[in-house]
């Protein structure tokens, strides 16, 4: 179990910064995917796999394992990056993002992808499988954990709040949502396509425990999962303020650096930045 | 007479059965537990079932979570929400990852009634159909009905079972042997083949008996399984007789007709004559007006025969 290394805030903040660049260089390679929103979620991600899930790079499919699902799946290259830096496969796989014949899919894959949970790419999906897995957790009397990954454009879909009713009613506290609330979506701004705030209000108004953080700080993020543990009879969710394509100066808080690729001139400016 | 049965009654007796064989078997459901009859499971195995309230495209997700952890979800709903509503749903996480989870359908087929078109779904083959990975099955009657239910379990994947409102006549035996993927050859006779799936079944063996009468000798298949066809059987009969009708309560386009038609042509083209829906609504009424006013009674079948035995090449 990796868990028994838990970094420092220092660590993780390099560790984040590893995972930028193979995030940079992956897209650039592969000459498309989604820079902003793969950005993002670094330091949510980096704090979970490497600070707080219990699970085995060897054994993908241990069934205690804490479970992690990306329903904004198209932020797929930062989870990719973190699975191979943990051993799930070898890094040089990384080079072969969405290519023909490559085990990492434009969008995650649980057939072709060791580490990946459940298929995805069809935004609004993957809280209900969290809620799933969660049931199965109490039916089988398991103290694993579910994390779900949300992304803030996507909770515009009818299906998350069907999900989060459910979630709600049948008590399911050992999940976890993680919204990466980054205000952006394909189109615009969140708040100029849907008026969709207060966000924390609704899921209140939902039944669940929600806690507001930066998103980026790791103190922040490190305590909120570790209060969201404690969380008895209700599901949690973390409403993480982010800025989307952070950590690239040129790409923050830009909409157009959603789904495009960087030139290798980008590229290498973004890299400069990220030493 | 033969004793009717609705074949989603034969669902919930299963799943009672099943629930105490079988551990890992949970149950879902979109508010519609009585009508589908899941809800004698609910009852008797509390932990086991759950309402996910009216929110079908959910529960399906729900079940594929449930299934990544070794459960066996049934999930049910009436067809129309349980494949309509949800088919991103079932296309995308469940059989693209190829997760361990059976839609059971019920209130499939203008049989349903009097509730109308909004609830009679004719195009749900259709939909589970394309879908790579899934597969598609139709019992005929009560009996076959619990018969796929098993099947269905011991089956690791995806499977859509498609089950009706209306009591139905049983025209099958226990003992006879159950394959999914391989259809069932009731009657034979060279003149013609009838292939037929679902409450079809029934009035093709009376069909049958009415072209006896005048010296046709019809071939009787339940093709139960409609994904995968078995293409050994339907080229085997086709090669005996050379002239086909297909029966379905079911629009005709991308339904059993189409798929039988699709096989055929590939290997053995022979004249082809199709009862289902064709291009139109259901609406409301009771089960035997519909079927005669959409054209799936044995005197339509039988004609239906009569027309493709004309159609043979000489
Ligand atoms: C059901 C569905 N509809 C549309 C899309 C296309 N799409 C991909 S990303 C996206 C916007 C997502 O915004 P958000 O959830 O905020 O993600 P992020 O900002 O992190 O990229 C859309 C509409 C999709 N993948 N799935
Ligand atoms: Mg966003």
């Amino acid at each position: 179990m990796k868990i028994a290394q838990r970094l420092d805030n220092k660590s993780l903040a390099e560790r984040s910064k590893v995972i930028r660049r193979h995030i940079i260089r992956m897209l650039a390679r592969a000459g498309s995917g989604h820079p902003g929103s793969s950005l993002s979620t670094v330091e949510l991600l980096v704090a979970l796999y490497y600070n707080k899930l219990r699970h085995n790079p060897q054994l993908p499919a241990w069934p205690d394992r804490d479970r992690f699902i990306l329903s904004k799946g198209h932020a797929c290259p930062a989870l990719y990056a973190i699975l191979a830096e943990l051993d799930y496969f070898p890094l040089e796989k990384l080079d072969t993002l969405r290519q023909f014949g490559s085990i990492l899919q434009g969008h995650p894959c649980m057939k072709t992808t060791p580490g990946i949970e459940i298929s995805g790419g069809s935004l609004g999906q993957g809280l209900s499988v969290g809620l799933g897995i969660a049931l199965a957790a109490k039916l089988d009397k398991k103290n694993y954990r579910t994390y779900v990954m949300l992304g803030d454009g996507e909770i515009e879909e009818g299906q998350i709040w069907e999900a989060a009713m459910a979630a709600s009613h049948y008590k399911a506290d050992s999940l976890c949502a993680i919204l990466d609330q980054n205000g952006l979506q394909i189109d615009g701004f969140i708040h100029e396509i849907m008026s969709s705030h207060p966000i924390p209000d609704k899921w209140r108004g939902f039944g669940w425990h929600v806690m507001e953080i930066d998103g980026h700080d790791f103190k922040a993020i490190l305590n909120a999962y570790d209060e969201a543990e404690k969380v008895k009879g209700r599901p949690t969710i973390i409403v993480a303020k982010t800025v989307k394509g952070k950590g690239v100066s040129f790409m923050e808080n830009q909409v157009d650096w959603h789904g495009k690729a960087p030139s290798k001139e980008e590229a290498e400016r973004a890299l400069a930045e990220l030493k | 007479m033969a004793e009717m049965i609705a074949t989603r009654q034969a669902y919930g007796e299963a799943l009672l059965e099943l629930g105490e064989k079988n551990k890992n078997i949970v149950v879902l459901d979109a508010d519609l537990s009585k009508s589908t009859t899941t809800a004698k499971f609910g009852k008797k195995y509390p932990d086991r079932f759950f309402n996910m309230g009216v929110a079908e495209a959910n529960m399906v997700n729900t079940a594929a979570g449930l299934a990544t952890c070794g459960k066996i979800p049934f999930v049910s709903s009436f067809s129309i929400f349980a494949t309509g509503r949800t088919w991103e749903q079932v296309r995308n996480t469940i059989c693209y990852s190829g997760l361990n989870v059976k839609i059971v359908a019920t209130h499939s087929g203008v049989s349903v009634g009097p509730d109308g078109a909004s609830h009679q779904c004719i195009e749900d083959i259709s939909l589970m159909r394309t879908i790579p990975n899934m597969t598609v099955i139709e019992p005929c009657d009560a009996v076959e009905t619990k018969k796929s239910i098993l099947a269905a379990v011991d089956y690791k994947g995806p499977i859509y079972i498609r089950l009706g409102r209306a009591a139905v006549p049983v025209i099958t035996n226990k003992a006879a042997p159950y394959t999914i993927g391989k259809a069932d050859i009731l009657r034979m006779g060279e003149d013609v083949a009838i292939v037929a799936c679902g409450a079809l079944v029934a009035n093709s063996l009376m069909a049958a008996d009415t072209l006896l009468k005048e010296g046709i000798k019809a071939t009787v298949v339940n093709m139960h399984t409609i994904k995968p066809l078995d293409q050994e059987t339907l080229v085997k009969v086709a090669m005996q007789v050379n002239a086909m009708v297909t029966a379905e309560q079911h629009v005709l386009d991308g339904g059993l007709g189409s798929a039988v038609a699709t096989s055929l042509a590939r290997v053995y083209p022979i004249p082809i004559e199709m009862i289902g829906i064709d291009n139109r609504f259901g609406q409301s009424g009771e089960p035997d007006t519909l079927f005669k006013e959409y054209h799936l009674m044995p005197e339509d079948i039988a004609l239906a025969a009569k027309k493709a035995i004309t159609r043979k090449k000489k």
